[in-house]
C-alpha cells in the first residue's frame, strides 16, 4: 500500500464508524426516549394511549389505596387535574400523599395510567425538576418551610 | 479558632496557586531558571494549605462543631465516626473542598516526582495546572465557603443523608475525584505541549502514568458507586444510565482511549496531535462531569443543594478552560510534527480502531446525557433518555471494540499479519464458542443474545489469558523455561493482560444478570414460603430494633437450598431519626462465590403481610469483580519498570522550534 492508500484507508474506517454511530445516536432520539407530561396534558388528550411517557405532579391527598396484593393504586395531580394510576411493586422510600413524584408507563384507553416505574426520591427536601415546573405551570407551587437556608453570620 | 485556621489556610493556598499560575509560566517565557524553579515550592505549599484547610473542616465534622453551618445541616451527633468523617464530602462545600485538595496533591506529586522532567515543560504543567487551582479555590471561596460560622449554634445537626451513611459511599467520592483530577495532569501536560509547540515520544512517556493511575482510581470510583447503588437503593439495579453516572463514564471512556493512543505515541510517535487532543478532552469531560453534578442542572443524590450562581460560576469555569485549551489546540496543533504513518493492520491500526470506537461510545453517552437539557433548552419540551436509547447506541458501538481487544495485542507494530494471529488465538475462539454453546444449551429457551454475549466475554478472557501463554510459550516449552520467561515478562505486559481479562468477566458479569436475573414482586405473611430458582424462602417474622441514629424494623426470611443448607436474610426499613427519613435496607446473601439472592421489603401491610422484592442475580459480582482486575491490571502496569525508574530524557534534548524527528515509514 502506498502512503496515500494507507491514509484513505484508515480515514475511510473513521468516517464509517462516525457514521454509524451517528446513525445509531439518531434512531435512538426518534424512538427510544420518553416525554414528560403532567395531569392537564394527559386529560386534554394530548398523548396517544399504549404511548410510553412520564407522569409528573403530586400524589393526592387520602388518594392511596394499597390492596392486599402488590398493586397500589393512587392518583396524581397538578393542582388542577387529576389523572389515576396504578403500579405493581414496591413504592420507593419517600412516596407520601402530597408529595411530588415521578411515575413512567403507558395510558390505557379507560384513562388509567399503569405504571411500571415510580421514580424514587433521595432526599426528603428534593422535588423533581420535572414536576416543579408542572406545578409552577397550574399555580400550585409552593416553596416548601425545609428550604428556607440557616442564617450565616 | 481550628474553623478559621482552615479557612485562612485556604486563602493561602489561593495565593499561593495564584503566584505558581503566574512566575513558572512567566520564567517559561523568558527563560528565566529562577522563575521557573519557584513552580516546586509553591505546589508543595499549596498542597500543605489545602491539606490544612482539609483537616480543619475534618476536625470541625469529627467534634460535631455545631457552630458551622456545614457541620449542622449534614451532621448529627449520633452518627458513627466514620460518616462524621465521610460526611465531610458528603455535601456540596465539603466535596468541593476534597476536589480542590485533590488537584493540589496531584500537583505536589509532579513537583516531588517530576524531577527529571525539563525545566520548561514542568513549569509549564505546574503552571497550567494552577490555573484550574485558581478557579476553583475561588468557586469555594466565594460560593461554596465550608467554613462559614452560625451565629447562635443549636444544640443538635440536622444529620448526613441516610442513604450516603454507608461505608461504600464514604470511598465513592475520594477515588471518583482522585480519577477526575488525575486528568488534570495529563489536560496540564497536553496545554504545556501546545505552549511550547514540541511534543515527542517522552512527553507520552511522562504523561501515562498519570493517566493510568488517574484512571485505576476512575474505574475503582465507578465501580464503587455502582454498586453502592445496587445494594443501597433497593431497585437491584447497579447502572441507571443516569446523568451522574454518565458523567463519570465520559471520563473513563475517553481516559481508556487516551491510555491506548499514548502507547502508540511512545511506541512509534505517531497519533500525537490525537493524544494531546484525547487529554484535553478527558479533563474536559471530567469538568463537565463536575458541572453537571454540581450546578443542579440536574436534580438527583448528587445535587446537594441547588445554587444557581454556584451553576454559573462552574459553568463559567467550564467554558474558560474547555474553550480556552481548545482554542490553542485549534490554532497550535497544525504546527506540530506529525508522526509515522502504518499500515491499517497493524498493531497501531489496531490502537486506532480501539480509539475510534471509544470515542463514538463518548460521544453517544455525551448526546444522550445533554439532549435532554438542550432540548428543554431549545423547546422547553421535558423527554428523559434512559436506558433504551443507550443500549441502541452504546451497546452496538461496544461489540465490535470488544471483539477486537485480544488482536490488537498480538499484532505487531507497524505491518501486521492478521492471519498469523489468528491462528495464534484459534485456541481462545474455540474455548470462546465452546462455552458460548454450553450457555446455550444449558439455558434454552431464554433470550438468544446472552449465549453470544458470554462467548464474548470468554473469548475477552482466553485471548487476554493466550497473550501470556503465547509470549512465556506455556505447553510448547519446559513448564521451568515458561516461568523464567513469566518472570521476565514486562510488568506491562502482565497489566494489559489483566485489564482485558477484567473486561471480559465484567462483560460475562452484565450479559448473565441481564439475561438471566429471575425477578419476584410478592406480598408474604410471617409463616409462608415462596420459591425462586432453586431457594426455598420462608418468611419467619417482623422484628423492630435500634441503631444509633436510627430505629428499624427487620424482616427475617430463611433460604434453604436443595443441599438443605439454610441461609438467613434480614432485610429492613430503617427510619432515620433525625430527618424522620426512610432507608430501605437489602439482604444480600452471595452463593457459587459470584451469584447473589438480593432482598428489599416495602411497608408492612394491616394484617402482617409484607410487601417483598426478591432476585436471583446469577454471576452479578464478577461485574465489579472485573472492575477491580481492570484496576489491579492499571496498576501492574503503573510498577512496570520503564515508567517506574522515571522517563528517560529524550536521546537528543531538542530545543523550542527543533522538529522532532519523524521515522522513516
Amino acid at each position: 500500500m502506498t502512503r496515500k492508500q494507507k491514509r484513505l484507508t484508515l480515514i475511510g474506517l473513521a468516517g464509517l464508524v462516525l457514521m454509524a454511530a451517528v446513525g445509531l445516536v439518531l434512531s435512538a432520539l426518534n424512538d427510544e426516549i420518553t416525554f414528560f407530561t403532567s395531569p392537564s396534558e394527559v386529560i386534554a388528550g394530548h398523548v396517544k394511549p399504549g404511548t410510553r411517557l412520564r407522569l409528573g405532579g403530586l400524589v393526592e391527598e387520602g388518594s392511596v389505596k394499597r390492596g392486599n396484593g402488590t398493586t397500589v393504586e393512587f392518583r396524581v395531580t397538578d393542582g388542577v387535574n387529576v389523572v389515576p394510576v396504578a403500579y405493581t411493586g414496591i413504592l420507593p422510600d419517600l412516596f407520601r400523599e402530597g408529595q411530588g413524584t415521578v411515575t413512567e408507563g403507558v395510558i390505557e384507553p379507560s384513562g388509567l395510567f399503569r405504571a411500571d416505574t415510580v421514580l424514587a426520591k433521595h432526599d426528603e427536601r428534593y422535588m423533581p425538576k420535572e414536576v416543579a415546573d408542572a406545578l409552577k405551570a397550574s399555580g400550585h407551587w409552593q416553596e416548601e418551610a425545609g428550604k428556607v437556608p440557616l442564617k450565616t453570620k | 479558632m481550628i474553623v478559621e485556621i482552615g479557612h485562612y489556610a485556604l486563602i493561602l493556598a489561593l495565593a499561593l496557586a495564584v503566584l505558581q499560575s503566574v512566575l513558572p509560566v512567566w520564567g517559561a517565557r523568558t527563560g528565566d531558571a529562577g522563575l521557573m524553579a519557584t513552580a516546586g515550592p509553591t505546589a508543595l505549599g499549596q498542597f500543605f494549605f489545602a491539606g490544612v484547610s482539609f483537616a480543619a473542616l475534618t476536625w470541625a465534622h469529627v467534634v460535631s462543631d455545631f457552630s458551622v453551618v456545614n457541620v449542622v445541616e449534614n451532621s448529627h451527633s449520633l452518627k458513627p465516626m466514620i460518616y462524621k468523617v465521610s460526611g465531610v464530602w458528603g455535601n456540596h462545600e465539603g466535596s468541593m473542598l476534597l476536589w480542590v485538595t485533590t488537584l493540589a496533591l496531584f500537583g505536589a506529586l509532579v513537583a516531588g516526582f517530576g524531577r527529571n522532567l525539563p525545566a520548561v515543560l514542568k513549569a509549564d504543567v505546574l503552571g497550567v495546572q494552577a490555573w484550574v487551582a485558581v478557579a476553583f479555590y475561588l468557586f469555594v471561596l466565594l460560593t461554596s465557603n465550608p467554613f462559614l460560622r452560625l451565629p447562635i449554634p443549636p444544640i443538635e445537626g440536622r444529620d448526613l443523608n441516610p442513604i450516603l451513611q454507608d461505608p461504600g459511599l464514604a470511598i465513592h467520592p475520594p477515588l471518583l475525584y482522585l480519577g477526575y483530577v488525575g486528568f488534570s495532569i495529563a489536560f496540564a501536560f497536553a496545554v504545556a505541549a501546545l505552549m511550547e509547540g514540541r511534543i515527542d515520544a517522552a512527553w507520552a512517556r511522562w504523561v501515562r502514568p498519570w493517566t493510568l493511575a488517574a484512571w485505576v482510581f476512575l474505574t475503582l470510583g465507578i465501580a464503587m458507586g455502582s454498586y453502592w447503588a445496587y445494594y443501597e437503593l433497593g431497585w437491584g439495579g447497579w447502572w441507571f444510565w443516569d446523568p451522574v453516572e454518565n458523567a463519570s463514564l465520559m471520563p473513563w471512556l475517553a481516559g481508556t482511549a487516551l491510555l491506548h493512543s499514548a502507547i502508540v505515541m511512545e511506541k512509534r510517535d505517531a497519533l500525537k496531535i490525537w493524544t494531546i487532543l484525547l487529554a484535553v478532552l478527558a479533563f474536559s469531560l471530567s469538568l463537565l462531569g463536575t458541572f453537571l453534578v454540581r450546578s443542579g442542572v440536574l436534580t438527583s443524590v448528587h445535587a446537594f443543594a441547588t445554587d444557581p450562581t454556584r451553576g454559573v460560576f462552574i459553568l463559567a469555569i467550564l467554558v474558560t478552560f474547555i474553550g480556552g485549551s481548545l482554542s490553542l489546540f485549534a490554532a497550535r496543533a497544525p504546527g506540530l510534527a506529525k508522526g509515522g504513518l502504518f499500515a491499517p493492520i497493524s498493531r497501531e491500526g489496531a490502537l486506532v480502531f480501539n480509539n475510534l470506537f471509544l470515542t463514538s461510545a463518548t460521544a453517544a453517552v455525551f448526546v444522550g446525557t445533554l439532549y435532554p437539557l438542550m432540548l428543554e433548552a431549545a423547546t422547553g419540551a421535558k423527554i428523559s433518555v434512559g436506558a433504551p436509547f443507550f443500549d441502541a447506541t452504546f451497546g452496538p458501538l461496544m461489540v465490535p471494540l470488544l471483539f477486537a481487544v485480544p488482536l490488537g495485542p498480538f499484532l505487531a507494530w507497524k505491518r501486521g499479519d492478521l492471519l498469523a494471529v489468528a491462528e495464534r488465538l484459534a485456541v481462545a475462539f474455540g474455548l470462546a464458542f465452546a462455552g458460548g454453546l454450553l450457555a446455550w444449551w444449558l439455558t434454552r429457551g431464554g433470550p438468544i443474545l446472552a449465549p453470544l454475549g458470554v462467548a464474548l466475554a470468554l473469548w475477552l478472557i482466553f485471548g487476554a489469558l493466550a497473550e501470556v501463554v503465547s509470549r512465556v510459550k506455556l505447553f510448547s516449552e519446559a513448564p521451568k523455561t515458561s516461568f523464567t520467561r513469566a518472570v521476565g515478562l514486562p510488568r506491562s505486559v502482565w497489566g494489559t493482560m489483566l485489564a482485558h481479562l477484567g473486561v471480559g468477566v465484567t462483560l460475562l458479569g452484565i450479559v448473565a444478570e441481564s439475561a438471566w436475573k429471575i425477578e419476584d414482586i410478592r406480598v408474604m405473611r410471617p409463616g409462608e414460603t415462596a420459591r425462586l430458582s432453586r431457594f426455598e424462602v420462608i418468611f419467619d417474622g417482623v422484628a423492630t430494633r435500634s441503631g444509633p441514629n436510627f430505629v428499624e424494623t427487620a424482616t427475617r426470611f430463611r433460604v434453604i437450598e436443595p443441599s438443605g443448607r439454610v441461609t438467613v436474610m434480614e432485610p429492613s426499613k430503617r427510619v432515620f431519626r433525625a430527618r424522620q427519613m426512610p432507608t430501605t435496607e437489602t439482604a444480600i446473601a452471595t452463593f457459587d462465590g459470584v451469584s447473589q439472592l438480593y432482598m428489599a421489603v416495602g411497608e408492612i401491610q394491616p394484617d402482617g403481610g409484607v410487601a417483598m422484592r426478591m432476585y436471583w442475580k446469577p454471576l452479578v459480582l464478577s461485574i465489579w469483580i472485573g472492575c477491580l482486575i481492570m484496576a489491579i491490571g492499571g496498576t501492574v502496569s503503573l510498577t512496570d519498570r520503564r515508567l517506574r525508574i522515571g522517563a528517560p530524557r529524550p536521546s537528543r534534548v531538542p530545543r523550542a522550534g527543533d522538529a522532532a524527528p519523524t521515522p522513516a515509514e
